[in-house]
């Protein structure tokens, strides 16, 4: 029970920062609390059993995207001007679509009900029941992840290289005349990021390589690795932190990740086996060995966790060495 | 407005939540309709962003709670349910009857029959609901994997294209020295 009056509880911060937001006129505030309500809605998905999307919805919505936000404020302005009318249709559009998709939850089975038809698929039971003799990796999600949904994950990890290099393209040219302002100013800052910063890469390398015996993996250790660096930029200024990590390198790396997913896939057709198919990976003809898949998804995870990152830090250089327009 | 409509319906639905009800989904929609509103009603584009990224993880809490399972954990295999334990007799009865499609028959994905191996496996003292998602070896249950594998790439995926957006705002502000709509319009820029 008591869990339930905390899901209530977390969902009306999450009704009321939403509120806020839209009445805010202070961008900043606005972006804040956005990061808040990423935070929340975390919290709402380990309630739910979805310990990894919770930790990737921590790591991405409450860490990298307000960031980005922030320093995207920095260049244009933190003050959203009054509007020009009251707009009811928008309230309409809403309550319309809302009255609609409200009316059609009454057709979908009770929240929890262990025997909704979801369960039922012979997929999700392969999955649950099948995937530890077949991998010998006790995380599901890793495994549906990186072995059974292989092509998917690569896709999507195209997707992020495909946004890097989209944002490569519009903001490419960084203007070197000006220096970009260093974004925090203070030695307190400082001192708690420089103690902060090797124990965020130590855990980022631990979500990396225990995804597979627990919550983690390459999209949330990528983006963890990235954060650590884009705390270094912060309290010192973009411009150190290009000395450590030259954007250069950083940028070929953001198609490296994705080379390396890929080459698994076709050494794997060179093995004899079909694309992403890890098992053939130590075999030699036999039957399938399930330490390749192991393997497999070690190589398939360290590529994603390498465009992830890149591609972040990537972001991060291109908004925040932009000068002022 | 909805979310006031859904706030005050907390407090006389919250004995349903726990239980069986679509009371949950109720409360995701009301949240996605913010996340709607504030997209349609902004001019400022950074507003219009950041009413989009609540939409998009209003969506996500949907998918996510749909593949909750009531007594459930999270998908990560216990130890009870690691070693090769699927077929040590305790549940040869449940898959007799179509033992003759092979492996996947350890696990019916029949609910009567575990609803059957529930009730006289587990002592009556307490309603214990049991279905596909539940192990045969541990009387654990999990809840499903494939919504959540789903929806990690998507909150990925999500602030890639966020950071898209933004930098079209960026370019847009240099260009035209507003990122508000209505004064974009004024300009003449917007149709």
């Amino acid at each position: 029970m008591i869990i339930h009056g905390i899901t209530i509880i977390l969902f009306l911060f999450l009704y009321v920062i939403a509120i806020v937001i839209g009445r805010s006129r202070n961008l900043f505030a606005a972006v804040m609390l956005s990061g808040i309500f990423s935070l929340i809605s975390a919290c709402l998905f380990v309630i739910m059993d979805a310990v990894d999307v919770a930790f990737t919805e921590a790591a991405v919505g409450a860490g990298v995207s307000t960031v980005l936000m922030m320093i995207v404020l920095n260049l244009t302005s933190d003050r959203e001007s009054p509007p020009v009318q009251p707009k009811v249709f928008p309230l309409l559009v809403a309550l319309l679509t809302g009255g609609v998709l409200i009316y059609a939850t009454k057709d979908m089975p009770a929240f929890g009900d262990p025997e909704a038809l979801i369960h039922q698929s012979q997929t999700t039971n392969h999955y649950l029941w099948h995937s530890f003799e077949e991998s010998h990796i006790p995380n599901v999600v890793t495994t549906v992840l990186a072995s059974y949904r292989g092509y998917d994950t690569l896709g999507e990890t195209t997707v992020v290289f495909t946004a890097a290099v989209a944002v490569m393209l519009l903001l490419g040219h960084v203007r070197e005349s000006e220096t970009p302002p260093k974004l925090i100013n203070d030695p307190i800052a400082l001192v708690g990021a420089k103690m902060l910063i090797p124990y965020i890469l130590l855990f980022a390398l631990y979500v990396q390589f225990h995804g597979d015996f627990g919550p983690g993996g390459g999209f949330q250790a990528g983006v963890m690795f990235a954060a650590a660096f884009v705390l270094h930029g912060m309290v010192l200024s973009p411009k150190h932190t290009l000395k450590a990590a030259p954007a250069l390198i950083i940028e070929k790396l953001v198609a490296l990740g994705v080379l390396l997913y890929a080459a698994v896939g076709i050494y794997c057709l060179f093995k004899g086996g079909n694309f992403l198919e890890y098992d053939v990976l130590l075999s030699h003809g036999e039957k399938p060995n399930p330490h390749g898949q192991h393997i497999g998804i070690l190589l398939v995870e360290a590529g994603v966790g390498l465009t992830v990152f890149a591609a972040m830090l990537t972001l991060f250089y291109k908004f925040a060495l932009r000068g002022k327009a | 407005m909805n979310f006031i409509i859904a706030a005050s319906s907390a407090t006389h639905d919250a004995s349903t939540i726990g239980g069986h009800g679509t009371f949950h989904y109720i409360l995701i929609m009301a949240l996605m309709m913010t996340g709607i509103y504030l997209i349609l009603s902004r001019s400022n584009m950074i507003k219009s962003i950041i009413g989009l990224n609540l939409f998009q993880v209003a969506v996500i809490m949907f998918y996510v709670s749909m593949g909750k399972v009531e007594p459930g954990t999270a998908p990560i295999l216990m130890a009870e349910d690691v070693p090769h334990a699927e077929h040590d007799g305790h549940h040869d009865e449940a898959h007799d009857a179509d033992s003759h499609d092979a492996p996947p028959a350890a696990h019916s994905p029949d609910p009567k029959k575990d609803v059957e191996l529930g009730a006289h496996t587990l002592d009556h003292s307490k309603k214990v609901t049991v279905g596909p998602t539940t192990s045969k070896v541990s009387k654990i249950t999990y809840s499903n994997p494939l919504p959540h594998v789903l929806m990690l790439t998507a909150i990925v995926v999500g602030v890639a294209t966020t950071a898209l957006a933004l930098s079209l705002v960026v370019r847009i502000n240099e260009h035209y020295g507003t990122i508000e709509e209505d004064e974009l319009e004024d300009k003449g820029v917007l149709i």
